[in-house]
């Protein structure tokens, strides 16, 4: 255990490298405790809303377009298989390797974003923007029946459309720099097998931010979409 | 235990407040004394501006007319009084300045596991306060603290988001606090201190953090949700979008009534240690007293619809959040009885901390039970929203948390200063603390209960001889509270030197020079005793120098 004292990672309150390895991933771990309760809050309006007007929801969810929410799901899920491979490749030392996995992190979180924008674009010409131009037309069910809809109650869904995932948007940008400055580190050497804690850490958040987006993806697009 | 202790006859060493002098030294220092120091001076900054304020409103109420100020006016200072006193102080003031100097020091490590963090969640406390000091200095908020929706939304035509972008930020550094001192109690213990052996400030603490790191984020989207309500017309509160005000409630209160227990819980571990070291006894049923901080933490997260009972909710709902509210006062009371017991046969001494902390547990306890009375559907039904409210809640918050912070603060005063305090001086002020509250707020309890409404410029006229009196007790218990402010800054030139351990107390804080060395311990100290084991500290060092 000596050598670790002279570790330059190591900070000097800590007792050893286990004990800061520790420290770091408790509170990565609390750190998205908060992440979920802050989401949690959109959550709970999400499902009170739905419960208050359902055929709303279900009608405005049609509007979205699926196929996209598909792809982008697809693409996070690929991205977190890449974040799992840039751990491992920081645990066996492999520094370039290690970089290319961050860069393709970077480069799937990108695209995630880029096909959320064409989303929105889309959102805007259909005047589904919540605000002084929005507009909702009745539309159909599977049999053709008509779904009576009220237009503010419509609103109301793209309003936490827009909010939760906007929100988290927000968080992909966020990781998409984490990954982006952690991949400059690592190209410089910062990392090892003895101490790769930020990778990890990043790697956590990396894997709640995708979570959350599993939740939204059937939450906004799915469910009741036939109702 | 005297083993770590160190000899008192040491040259002047390097402590934490002359290991560097220059400005930078403290605004980028990482020592979790530093900044708990920079916690102490811009909290009381912050606390004397909402005193400000408290005192605008009760000049106010001094005559039943509106004539100091109009109704709108009003609104903003008692809407910037709450703002102040409730997010940039009450909930950092004991966590973020004695917590932050304690929690390491108490559990025998060199710093909090985060220090860049904490000193993170310093410099948010301040651009939160800056924002905030700009709101009000650009015309205020209207709102009241709560934020209530459509008015905050729709209705208010004063600058709320800049208000709410500043409760958000400070809340995210309360976040970090909490984070900070969660991961520390499990990582940092040192060796031997095992959890039944910490000092019952750190349970108190622990728990408080649960609550920011748990209820913290969900005030912070629900925030966030205002403030894009109001910026883009997105109706999520709005009723006539669709929108439902009742959900702002459920969520502002889902943290805000927990918050109270941030406000708390802290103090109340100040008054365990303070109960402890002068009755000179370990605390009656220590698992019970540290159990019960969390079991407050849990309980506290299941009573927020108490603030709703006339807002609309379901009446089933109201019996069961009633029921829930009932059972916070079981943890309480396990609290109140274990001090209490503790002082039996205790051998007392009433140095100013200790008359601090009878201060505190009289007041808490009438603070608690009208909060009984309030869990009453009926009886709440009845005096929602007048001064009986105003009057519980300050006999918490101010007779509470107010009294174990200046307890807390005076018992380690020596510790964070390396001085000692002017006792009589001290003592006066405590006297006038605790004459002046109960002067200022008990006969709110009378005015709210023969229903005089809360946040009205204007009252009738048969009112006034209890609004004199209040208004008379806030002058004195504005005397109180500047006492200490003066003669703790002439202490630190001429206060007599204190030895490591003033008041022989036990706890591994005062094992340590005073003021502390940067890294706290020469050496990591290794814990083989329970807490409080009053009974094996040996007489000699009882009777060390407390200044006379």
């Amino acid at each position: 255990m000596e050598h670790e004292a002279h570790n330059p990672a190591l900070l000097h309150h800590f007792a050893d490298a286990q004990q800061q390895k520790n420290a770091a991933s408790l509170g990565m771990w609390l750190f998205l405790v908060t992440e979920i309760m802050f989401f949690g809050g959109m959550f709970c309006a999400y499902l009170v809303y739905r419960l208050a007007h359902f055929n709303a929801f279900a009608a405005g969810s049609q509007q979205l377009s699926i196929w996209m929410g598909a792809t982008n799901t697809a693409v996070l899920i690929v991205s977190s298989v890449t974040v799992v491979l840039a751990v491992k490749a920081a645990e066996a030392g492999r520094r370039k390797v290690l970089v290319g996995y961050l860069v393709v992190t970077v480069l799937l979180g990108m695209t995630f974003l880029t096909v959320k924008g064409f989303e929105y674009r889309e959102k805007f010409e259909k005047h589904h923007v919540p605000g002084a131009t929005f507009k909702f037309t009745n539309t159909f069910d599977d049999n053709g029946k008509q779904i009576p809809v009220n237009p503010k109650e419509a609103e109301l869904f793209f309003s936490l459309y827009f909010v939760m995932t906007g929100m988290h948007a927000l968080h992909m940008i966020i990781g998409c720099g984490l990954f982006s400055v952690l991949a400059v580190f690592a190209w410089k050497g910062h990392y090892s097998p003895g101490y790769f804690t930020p990778i990890e850490n990043a790697g956590l958040y990396w894997h709640l931010v995708d979570i959350i987006w599993i939740y939204l993806f059937p939450l906004l697009y799915l469910i009741s979409r036939h109702s | 235990m005297a083993s770590t202790a160190i000899p008192a006859n040491q040259a002047p060493k390097l402590n934490y407040l002359n290991n560097g002098h220059s400005l930078k030294s403290w605004l980028l220092t990482t020592d979790h004394k530093r900044i708990a120091l920079l916690y102490l001076i811009s909290v009381t900054v912050f606390f004397f501006l909402g005193g400000f304020f408290a005192m605008l409103i009760r000049l106010e109420l001094l005559t039943p007319q509106g004539d100091l100020m109009q109704a709108d006016t009003y609104n903003k200072v008692f809407t910037m009084h709450g703002m102040i006193m409730v997010f940039f102080f009450l909930i950092p003031v004991v966590p973020a300045i004695l917590g932050n100097f304690l929690v390491p020091l108490m559990i025998g490590a060199k710093d909090l596991a985060f220090p860049r963090i904490n000193l993170l969640s310093w410099y948010l406390y301040i651009i939160a306060g800056t924002l905030f000091l700009h709101c009000m200095l650009t015309g205020g908020v209207d709102t009241g603290w709560t934020f209530y929706t459509p008015y905050s939304t729709a209705g208010s035509n004063t600058n709320v988001v800049e208000a709410g972008l500043a409760v958000f930020i400070a809340g995210f550094s309360s976040i970090f606090t909490g984070l900070n001192f969660i991961v520390t109690v499990h990582r940092m213990r040192a060796p031997g201190l095992t959890w039944d052996r910490l000092p019952l400030f750190i349970w108190a603490n622990y728990a408080t953090s649960l609550i920011m790191v748990l209820g913290t984020p969900v005030i912070a989207i629900t925030i966030v949700l205002v403030a894009v309500e109001r910026l883009f017309h997105l109706g999520i509160f709005d009723p006539r979008l669709g929108g439902d005000p009742l959900l702002f409630q459920h969520l502002f209160w889902f943290y805000s009534h927990p918050a109270v227990y941030i406000m708390i819980l802290p103090s109340m571990g100040v008054v365990s240690e303070l109960i402890a070291c002068f009755a000179r006894k370990r605390i009656f049923g220590y698992k019970f007293v540290a159990l019960s901080s969390i079991a407050i933490a849990v309980f506290g997260f299941l009573v927020w619809a108490h603030h709703m009972f006339v807002a609309g909710i379901s009446l089933y709902a109201a019996m069961v959040f009633s029921f829930l509210s009932f059972s916070v006062g079981v943890p309480s009371a396990v609290k109140v009885f274990n001090w209490t017991a503790t002082l039996y046969k205790g051998s007392i001494s009433y140095a100013t901390p200790m008359l601090y902390a009878f201060g505190f547990i009289g007041l808490f306890t009438i603070g608690g039970l009208t909060g009984l009375m309030l869990a009453t559907i009926g009886i709440d039904v009845h005096v929602t929203d007048t001064y009986f409210v105003v009057a519980h809640f300050h006999y918490v918050m101010v007779g509470g948390v107010l009294m174990g912070y200046l307890g807390g603060l005076h018992f380690w005063w020596p510790k964070i200063s390396g001085r000692m305090y002017p006792e009589g001086w001290a003592k006066l002020s405590a006297l006038l603390v605790f004459v002046g509250f109960n002067l200022t707020f008990f006969p709110q309890f009378i005015l709210g209960y023969v229903g005089m409404p809360r946040r009205y410029w204007q009252y009738p006229p048969e009112f006034q001889v209890l609004n004199v009196l209040s208004t008379a007790g806030a002058s004195v218990l504005a005397v109180g509270y500047l006492l200490p402010m003066i003669y703790l800054l002439w202490s630190l030139r001429y206060g007599p030197i204190a030895g490591a351990n003033p008041w022989g107390a036990a706890g591994l804080e005062w094992q340590t020079t005073s003021p502390p060395p940067t890294f706290n311990f020469d050496e990591t100290p290794v814990v083989t005793w329970e807490a409080y084991n009053y009974d094996e500290i040996p007489p000699k060092e009882v009777e060390a120098p407390v200044a006379r």
